[in-house]
């Protein structure tokens, strides 16, 4: 019984010191990433002016066509596929990322990707540790839910990097915030390891926890790409419009994809949690049933799980609604993130309800 | 462009063309914009369901719900706390009542807020049956025909071949179905679409968003929930009379309860028994044995916080627990006037608890004459010495019980409801000690206090009980509910993830004798996937009908224009420009600024 007592204290101070080296791996990626970008800003690019300065009334009436190189020893090679920007969508290519085409930018960038593995395998080893050392999992407490939180948010990076998406042009964005989420849980959120309370105690909890931080991390994911959009598309229109952006927008802008890939790719992502979101607060609802006599009982944590449920079926519908695509759907899914935010924290500090854990 | 048509036209007919590719791709309400009606009440009554079962409306009914449900989070709610909002009422003299007006203390049955829910379910049915039968006939039709000029559509590609054209569109067809594509012959073209399911995920979703309210709302009707105490031993049958406290719908009627009952065996806790968290609560559970219906056989069972007993509809939760100490109480003579145990009320996480033992009648004091006793008790499971008044411990370590005396009325008979937790002591006196100090006593188990003259004792036994506090709530429709949810998602997957998409492919013999195969491809969305998959349709069918040597003239080289079906009109142009003969692939968006 002390032996067992006294591994999982060992453990608790593993996850501990992990935890912490995770961090200072990560601060080690974030200066990587930030040498990336600066580095990236002495290449001159323009494509995005480039693009939307030519002449695009001509280019609104040519069609798109195929021709293939006459003469007889023609290669009969197979067919290509030639794809037509939909009508009224601007042509604009996709920047070419933080390194901005330079070299040295480029091998920084490599760096600060093989530096954040490095501290996200740290960081799980220090989530897992921490598994351990409270025999359940590591969601019993805000503490726990940060450092898992973070976790996910840059394995759902790494994976999607993995999977070969353009999502290069993140990791600043995305380190920047999980130092700031794992600095808080550090400080603020600290709780000693412990087991829980019978109440939480359900496989619905491994469900529905898991489900709900993973969806968060993604939709986090999905709101990063929103607010870039949101920068993007309005440099992309001042450039329209014969306007002339600052020289630091268009440094930093111009190494982003296209607005029309940004939004692409946060709807994508967005759509994508959605049913999964969905999902989460369904398993919610049948562990509510179960430990407190009622699916749903408007508990504030039940009710902004809720709101932001519609918020984000706002902005799907949204964009399926003439005169909400673009720049109004896209506010609609930052508010979305916002209540999802306010839902994770704000809740849990300033309303309180039948959802506060032992140490906050 | 062409000299003779101005180049304005030309799009819009084109334009025409592919949207009438693009047209019921979907079964997405068309946007029309907000016009008023001219034709009186009828034409009022249309414009305002139009407008109703619009996307536009439905967006904002969709924030208004997320906007209307904030102050309920917000702000106390009398169906989850009413002291809290008692409380805020007294300090809150302005607002209270305003709130109170505009039922922010019970946001989610209020007028509004039900007003937002309701429309946004009318506008889902009005959304959804046009949108079914829309879809219906979508299926019992076919995909639309080509568009003249699939150069126009998202994905395009094209080639020679020496094949025969009716050869291609056979091979075409073919490949298409095999594919699980909805395919047939339109003149010169194969017309195939796919994903289905989508739409089907969509109305499944919205359908299935309808059927979750109507369960929800049938749950509110009829939802009973009631409170029961029962100490080891004791046991419990499901009639309204049985219960401590009972709360239900509008429309619940006795005859909904489940007959069913259960008496309690055991109810063990365990507690963290050293470390920070000394006393934590590990486990809860009762050892219950159950029988349905009348004449039910005995099951035997445990019900944990997290694991109610399931009979029927109704649900038995365990949500609190306590002890009964075992009260023995005797007259002068000897007699027993009172033996039970007394359930005593919790005040803290250490099961420091209070409650009152009520001696109502069969006590006759020591002149004989007919009295009332009453006990204030206070009992610590795990008592941690000297003065010491909170235990230290919830399970019974070091149990303590102690008692004050009284005699006299215990007002039980003025038919005032009282708790049974504290005594009413306007008309009862303390018995006094040898000191004349109010009598008062720390038992251990198996102890017993003298009452003094003769006026009898009062034993604390041995074997202290406990019970457990048995909720027993019955929602029906949550069976619906449940099943709703998971088509929901289900739904929504196939509506997200599946695209719904169009291919053509026309196959025409040129004037030179070779067939120029075209194919295009629609998605409903722009994605990625519809040039990807056209690009492997066209590869295999390109091994079926392999590339020719393009002719020498590239004016001829024209991939626009079928060979039959209408061929009037701007379109008919060769749009190809000459300059552009000599470059590779090369889509023509660039061609002409060269
Ligand atoms: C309780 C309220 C509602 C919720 C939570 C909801 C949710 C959703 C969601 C999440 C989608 C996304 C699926 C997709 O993009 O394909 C969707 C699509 C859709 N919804 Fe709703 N909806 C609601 C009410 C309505 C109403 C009242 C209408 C009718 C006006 C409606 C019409 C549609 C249509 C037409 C689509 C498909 C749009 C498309 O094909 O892209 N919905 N809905």
């Amino acid at each position: 019984m002390t032996l067992a007592a006294a591994t999982n204290e060992n453990l608790a101070h593993l996850s501990n010191t992990l935890i912490y080296s995770a961090m200072a791996v990560y601060t080690l990626a974030f200066f990587a990433y930030i040498t990336e970008w600066i580095f990236g800003s002495r290449s001159k690019i323009g494509r995005t002016a480039a693009a939307l300065t030519g002449d695009t009334a001509s280019k609104a009436q040519a069609p798109a066509v195929t021709v293939k190189k006459a003469g007889t020893t023609a290669v009969l090679e197979r067919p290509k596929v030639v794809v037509r920007a939909a009508a009224g969508a601007r042509d604009v290519p996709d920047g070419p990322g933080a390194h901005g085409g330079d070299e040295q930018g480029d091998l920084y960038g490599r760096i600060a990707i093989s530096l954040t593995v490095l501290a996200f395998l740290i960081e799980f080893g220090g989530v897992f540790a921490r598994a351990l050392s409270v025999q359940r999992a590591p969601w019993g407490n805000m503490y726990e839910f940060n450092i898992t939180f973070s976790t996910v948010a840059v394995g759902v990076y790494l994976t999607l990097l993995a999977l070969r998406k353009n999502v290069r042009w993140l990791g600043l964005f995305l380190i920047t915030t999980v130092l700031l989420d794992l600095g808080i849980a550090v400080t603020v959120l600290y709780t000693a390891s412990d087991q829980l309370v019978p109440a939480l105690h359900s496989y619905w909890l491994y469900i529905h926890v898991s489900t709900a931080i993973l969806c968060g991390a993604v939709f986090y994911v999905g709101a990063v790409t929103t607010i870039l959009y949101l920068f993007k598309d309005s440099y992309e229109n001042k450039l329209a419009n014969g306007g002339t952006p600052g020289t630091f927008a268009t440094s930093f802008l111009e190494r982003l994809p296209s607005s029309a890939s940004l939004d692409k790719f946060s709807y994508r992502v967005n759509a994508a949690v959605f049913p999964l979101w969905t999902f989460t607060i369904i398993a919610g609802a049948i562990w509510a049933g179960d430990a407190w006599g009622r699916y749903w009982g408007w508990d504030p944590k039940e009710t902004w799980a809720f709101i932001t449920w519609v918020a984000y079926a706002c902005y799907l519908h949204a964009r399926a609604t003439a005169g909400w695509k673009g720049r109004k759907a896209a506010y609609l899914a930052l508010i979305a993130f916002a209540c999802w935010l306010f839902n994770y924290y704000g809740v849990n500090i300033f309303v309180g309800g039948m959802h506060s854990y032992a140490g906050v | 462009m062409s000299k003779t048509t101005p180049p304005a036209a030309a799009e819009r007919a084109e334009d025409q063309d592919v949207g009438a590719a693009r047209s019921q791709l979907s079964t997405a309400p068309q946007e029309d914009a907000p016009g008023l009606p001219t034709l009186g009440v009828i034409g009022w009554a249309r414009w305002f369901w139009r407008q109703l079962t619009s996307m536009r409306v439905a967006l904002l009914l969709l924030l208004l719900l997320s906007l209307g449900a904030i102050p309920g989070s917000l702000i106390p709610q009398s169906g989850t706390d009413a002291t809290k909002v008692a409380d805020f009422q007294k300090n809150h003299t302005f607002l209270g009542p305003v709130y109170d007006k505009l039922g922010l203390f019970h946001v989610y049955s209020s007028v509004w807020f039900s007003a937002i829910y309701i429309l946004l379910f009318i506008s889902l049915i009005g959304c959804i049956v046009p949108r079914s039968w829309q879809f219906v006939g979508q299926l019992r039709g076919r995909p639309p025909g080509a568009p003249r000029r699939l150069t126009r559509l998202p994905a395009y590609t094209t080639w020679r071949t020496e094949a025969e054209p009716e050869q291609v569109r056979e091979a075409a067809l073919t490949l298409l179905k095999k594919r699980r594509f909805r395919a047939h012959l339109a003149g010169d073209a194969v017309a195939a679409e796919k994903g289905y399911l989508r739409e089907t995920g969509n109305l499944a979703f919205h359908i299935a968003l309808v059927v979750m309210l109507v369960a929800f709302a049938w749950g509110q009707l009829f939802k009973s929930e009631g409170n029961k105490l029962v100490v080891e031993g004791d046991g419990f049958s499901n009639t309204l009379t049985q219960y401590d406290d009972f709360k239900s719908g509008n429309l619940f009627t006795q005859d909904d309860l489940d007959p069913f009952s259960f008496n309690l065996d055991k109810f063990t806790g365990t507690y963290e028994p050293s470390g920070p968290n000394r006393g934590t609560p590990r486990t809860f559970q009762a050892a219950v044995d159950y029988s349905i219906g009348a004449y039910g056989k005995d099951k035997k069972t445990t019900i944990k916080v997290n694991e109610p007993l399931q009979v029927g509809d109704s649900k038995v939760y365990l949500t609190a627990h306590g002890y009964a100490p075992v009260i023995t109480v005797r007259d002068g003579k000897g007699e027993v006037v009172f033996q039970d145990a007394v359930a005593l009320l919790p005040l803290d996480s250490n099961v420091t608890s209070t409650g009152a033992i009520k001696v109502m009648d069969g006590y006759r004091n020591a002149k004989g004459q007919k009295e009332q006793l009453g006990f204030q008790a206070a009992f610590l499971p795990t008592y941690g010495g000297g003065t010491s008044v909170v235990s230290q411990f919830p399970a019974l370590t070091n149990p303590v019980l102690n008692l004050e005396a009284y005699h006299g009325d215990l007002g039980v008979d003025a038919g005032i409801p009282q708790s049974v937790y504290q005594l009413d002591k306007t008309n009862l006196k303390g018995f006094k000690d040898s000191k004349g100090k109010q009598l008062r006593k720390n038992l251990r188990p198996g102890q017993t206090m003298q009452l003094p003259n003769g006026a009898g004792s009062v034993t604390f036994e041995k074997g202290i009980k406990e019970w457990a506090n048995f909720q027993v709530t019955r929602q029906p429709g949550s069976g619906w509910a449940l099943g709703g949810a998971f088509v929901a998602i289900f739904g929504l997957a196939g509506s997200l993830f599946i695209q719904r998409r169009r291919v053509w492919v026309r196959a025409a013999r040129t004037a030179d004798g070779v067939t120029v195969i075209e194919m295009a491809g629609l998605g409903r969305s722009e994605s990625a996937k519809v040039p990807e998959e056209l690009g492997d349709l066209a590869g295999i069918l390109y091994d079926q009908a392999p590339g020719a040597p393009e002719p020498e003239d590239p004016s001829e080289d024209a991939p626009e224009g079928p060979s039959e079906g209408p061929s009037e009109g701007p379109s008919e142009e060769p749009s190809t420009p000459d300059s552009t003969s000599d470059s590779d692939v090369v889509p023509a968006e660039g061609a002409e600024t060269k």
